[in-house]
C-alpha cells in the first residue's frame, strides 16, 4: 500500500517530448511506472519513448484512461498546463517545474477549487515516489526502497538525503512527497499528512519542514490530535538569518508563526521527535 | 525585487496615486538644492529594508544647509547591511490622520489579502495584535479583482466609511500593481488624509516577483541595480547563483536551499560559524562548480570550504571534476572537506580522491571536519 500513486496508476506526462520529459519520463518508465502517453501541443498522432504522443490532456485522458500526470514544461505554461489536468477530469497533478509567478500559482489555486478532486503537488518540487512502484517526478529511485516509513518535504535535495539514510539503515518507504518550495502550493504538509494516517501501510513518518509559512505548524495541530503514525520532524533554516524585512503586511497575517523555533515547538507540544540536523533522523525514528 | 521608496512613489504616481513632491539625490549639494525647490523636506536613505528611521536614516531639513548636511551624513551610511546609495528629498505634508493600506500574499490562504486600517503608523504590528479587528481584510477574486462593493464593504468595516469614495478608487488603482507588475507586496503606510481632504502617499514599499521577471524587463531595467547591497551577493547575482552573505568563516557550497540550510543547521552545531552559502541548484555542470568557489572564495573572512552535494539530477562526476577545475584554476589553498553522495558518487569520490581531495563519509562528520581544520590557525595547504 502508499498513498496517492501505486503501479496501477496511469500517467500522462505534460511536455514529454521536451529535454526534461523525455529525460524523466524514461526514468520514470525504468522503474515499471504506467506511462500511457504524453502530451506537446502539435505533435499528436506521433510517438516518443514507445508511448502515444497527444495535443492535449483531454485527447490523452479519452485514449488511454489516464487518472494523473507529471508536469514538465516551462514557467510561461505550466500554470495553464496544470488547469489543463485539472479540466481534463486527472485526480493527481504532479508539477515539477520551478520559478512560476506567485500570482498565476494565485490563479490556479482559485481554479482548482472548481475540481476538488484534482490533487496538485507542487510546483517546484521533486514530486513522488513509492518505491519499488511508480514515481512521477525526478526523485532517483535508486536511494529509495520499499517500507512502511512515509516521508514528506518542503526541500528537494534533502528529501534525498533522507530517504538515502533511511533506506541505508533498512528502513523502506511507503510513499515519498516532495510538497515543494513555493510559498502558494497544491498539498499542504497537513494533506499529506492526513494521507499517510489513513494508510494502512504506513507505520512511521518523517516531516522535513524549512523555515517560512506556516504549513509545518498546521501539520503539526493535526498530529496533536492524535496520531497512529510514530513521527520525526525537521526543520532546516533554525540557524538561518533573518530575512531582511520590508514592511509590515507579512507580519499583520503571520505574526511570529514561520520561525524554526515556532514550527519545532508546534512539533513538540504534537509529541513528536525533533531532529536538530538530518543525521538525527533516522535514530529517532526507531 | 524591492523597490527604493522613490522607485515605488513613482510607480504608484503611474497608476494613478498621489504622492508628495520629492526629488532624488545623490550628493549633498543635489539634496540642497531640492530644498530650495520644495522648500523644508524630509530626507531619506533610500534603502530595501524597513527601519530606516531608527537607524538615523531620515532626517528633517529646513534650509538648503540643512538638507546639504543631512544628505552628507546619509549617503554612504550602512543600514542593515545595506550601503545609502542616495536619499529621497520630500516636501513635508500637513496630516490630518493616518491610514493604513497594503497588500501582500497570505500563504496560509493561497491568496492575495487587501489590509486596510485607520490606524495607520508605525504602530500597525502592534495594532495587529492587540487589535486584529481594527485591520479590516479582503481577499480578491485573482481573476476579475476586487468589485466595487467589496471594496466599499472593506471601507466602511475599517471604519472609514467617510472616505468611501477616495479610498475604494484609491485601492482600485493599487490592486493594478497586482495585474499589471506581478507585485507581491504593496504597502502604502501610512497614507496620509491631509488638512484640506487629499488622500496622499506618505511612503510606499512595493515588491514585485522576481520569477515574473520576464514579464517586466522594463522594470529590471528601469529600477534594478540602483542598491550597492553586499558586493558578494551582487557578483553572485551576476553570475547566476544563489548566494547568501554571513558572518562567520565557513564556506558552504551546496545543491538546493534546503541541504545548504541543513548544512549550515550542521556547521553551527559542530561549532563552527558559516560565511556565506552558495546554492548550485539542480543539475549543476563543472562551470556552476567553479563559478560557486570563485564568489565563495572572494570573501577574505573565508578560512575553509565546506561543500556538501546530494546528487538526484546532479551527477557525483561532474561535480567533482568542476570542483578539482576550480581549485586548479583559483589556486585556492584552504582547508578544503567535500561531502559528496547520490548519482554516480563512485565516479566523483574517484576523482576527488585522485586529485587528493579526500570525500567525507557523511555530511556530519564533514562538518566537524571543517571546523577542526578552520579552528586551529590561520589559512593551512588543503593537502
Amino acid at each position: 500500500m502508499s498513498i496517492l500513486l501505486d503501479s496501477s496508476t496511469r500517467v500522462v506526462v505534460q511536455g514529454i517530448t521536451g529535454r526534461e520529459g523525455t529525460f524523466h519520463a524514461e526514468q520514470m518508465q525504468a522503474m515499471g511506472t504506467k506511462v500511457v502517453g504524453g502530451t506537446s501541443p502539435g505533435k499528436g498522432g506521433t510517438t516518443h519513448l514507445g508511448v502515444p504522443v497527444f495535443n492535449t490532456v483531454a485527447d490523452a485522458v479519452k485514449a488511454t484512461g489516464a487518472n494523473a500526470s507529471g508536469i514538465f514544461v516551462p514557467p510561461p505554461f505550466a500554470p495553464d498546463a496544470i488547469m489543463e489536468a485539472a479540466a481534463a477530469g486527472l485526480a493527481l497533478i504532479v508539477c515539477i517545474t520551478e520559478g512560476i509567478p506567485i500570482q498565476d500559482m494565485i490563479k490556479v489555486k482559485d481554479f482548482l477549487r472548481g475540481y476538488p478532486a484534482a490533487r496538485l503537488i507542487g510546483p517546484n518540487c521533486p514530486g513522488l515516489i513509492t518505491p519499488g512502484a511508480a514515481k512521477i517526478g525526478i526523485i532517483p529511485q535508486n536511494i529509495t526502497s520499499p517500507g512502511p516509513v512515509g516521508l514528506v518535504s518542503r526541500s528537494g535535495t534533502l528529501t534525498y538525503e533522507v530517504a538515502s539514510a533511511l533506506s541505508a539503515s533498512g528502513m523502506g518507504q511507503s510513499t515519498i512527497v516532495g510538497i515543494g518550495g513555493d510559498p502558494v502550493l497544491g498539498l499542504t504538509f497537513r494533506d499529506v499528512v492526513e494521507l499517510f494516517e489513513q494508510d494502512p501501510a504506513t507505520t512511521h513518518l518523517v516531516v522535513i519542514g524549512e523555515i517560512g509559512g506556516s504549513d509545518e505548524e498546521h501539520a503539526a495541530e493535526l498530529l496533536s490530535r492524535g496520531s497512529r503514525l510514530k513521527t520525526v520532524a525537521f526543520i532546516s533554516g533554525r540557524t538561518a538569518p533573518e530575512g531582511k524585512r520590508m514592511g509590515h503586511a507579512g507580519a499583520i497575517i503571520s505574526g511570529n508563526r514561520g520561525t524554526a523555533k515556532s514550527k519545532e515547538e508546534a512539533f513538540q507540544r504534537a509529541g513528536v521527535a525533533v531532529a536538530e540536523t538530518t543525521d538525527q533522523i533516522v535514530g529517532l525514528l526507531r | 525585487m524591492k523597490l527604493l521608496e522613490y522607485q515605488a512613489k513613482e510607480v504608484l504616481a503611474s497608476l494613478g496615486i498621489s504622492i508628495p513632491l520629492g526629488k532624488v539625490a545623490r550628493t549633498p549639494d543635489e539634496a540642497a538644492a531640492a530644498c530650495s525647490e520644495l522648500g523644508p523636506v524630509a530626507v531619506k536613505a533610500q534603502v530595501p529594508v524597513g527601519g530606516r528611521g531608527k537607524a538615523g536614516g531620515i532626517k528633517l531639513a529646513g534650509t538648503p544647509d540643512e538638507a546639504r548636511a543631512a544628505a552628507a551624513q546619509i549617503i554612504g551610511m550602512d543600514i542593515k547591511g545595506f550601503k545609502v546609495p542616495l536619499v529621497y528629498c520630500e516636501a513635508a505634508l500637513e496630516i490630518e490622520r493616518e491610514i493604513y493600506l497594503g497588500f501582500t500574499v497570505d500563504r496560509d490562504a493561497r491568496a492575495n489579502i487587501l489590509m486596510l486600517s485607520a490606524k495607520g503608523g508605525m504602530e500597525i504590528e502592534q495594532v495587529a495584535e492587540e487589535s486584529p479587528e481594527s485591520i479590516a481584510r479582503l481577499y480578491p477574486n485573482p481573476w476579475r479583482g476586487p468589485l466595487d462593493f467589496e471594496l466599499t464593504q472593506l471601507v466602511f468595516e475599517a471604519g472609514l466609511g467617510e472616505l468611501a469614495r477616495p479610498l475604494t478608487s484609491l485601492i482600485k488603482k493599487l490592486y493594478r500593481a497586482i495585474p499589471e507588475l506581478d507585485a507581491v507586496t504593496a504597502e502604502i503606510n501610512p497614507l496620509v488624509v491631509t488638512k484640506n481632504g487629499e488622500v496622499i502617499a506618505g511612503d510606499a514599499k512595493l515588491e514585485v516577483d522576481e520569477n515574473a521577471a520576464w514579464r517586466h524587463k522594463d522594470l529590471e531595467q528601469r529600477y534594478g541595480g540602483v542598491v550597492e547591497g553586499d558586493p558578494y551577493e551582487v557578483e553572485a547575482k551576476k553570475r547566476g547563483l544563489t548566494y547568501v552573505s554571513l558572518d562567520g568563516e565557513i564556506g558552504i557550497i551546496g545543491n538546493g536551499a534546503g541541504l545548504c540550510m541543513g548544512t549550515l543547521d550542521l556547521v553551527q552545531r559542530a561549532g563552527g560559524r558559516a560565511a556565506n552559502f552558495c546554492d548550485i541548484g539542480g543539475g549543476a555542470k563543472a562551470e556552476v562548480v567553479e563559478n560557486a568557489f570563485a564568489v565563495i572564495l572572494m570573501n577574505p573572512r573565508v578560512k575553509g570550504v565546506l561543500m556538501n552535494v546530494f546528487g538526484g539530477i546532479t551527477r557525483g562526476d561532474e561535480v567533482a571534476k568542476g570542483l578539482v577545475t576550480a581549485r586548479d584554476n583559483l589556486k585556492m589553498h584552504l582547508p578544503l572537506v567535500v561531502r559528496l553522495s547520490g548519482t554516480r558518487e563512485e565516479e566523483g569520490r574517484k576523482i576527488l580522491k585522485q586529485n587528493g581531495i579526500e570525500p567525507g563519509a557523511n555530511a556530519w562528520e564533514a562538518a566537524q571536519k571543517i571546523v577542526e581544520l578552520t579552528g586551529v590557525r590561520a589559512p593551512q595547504g588543503a593537502r
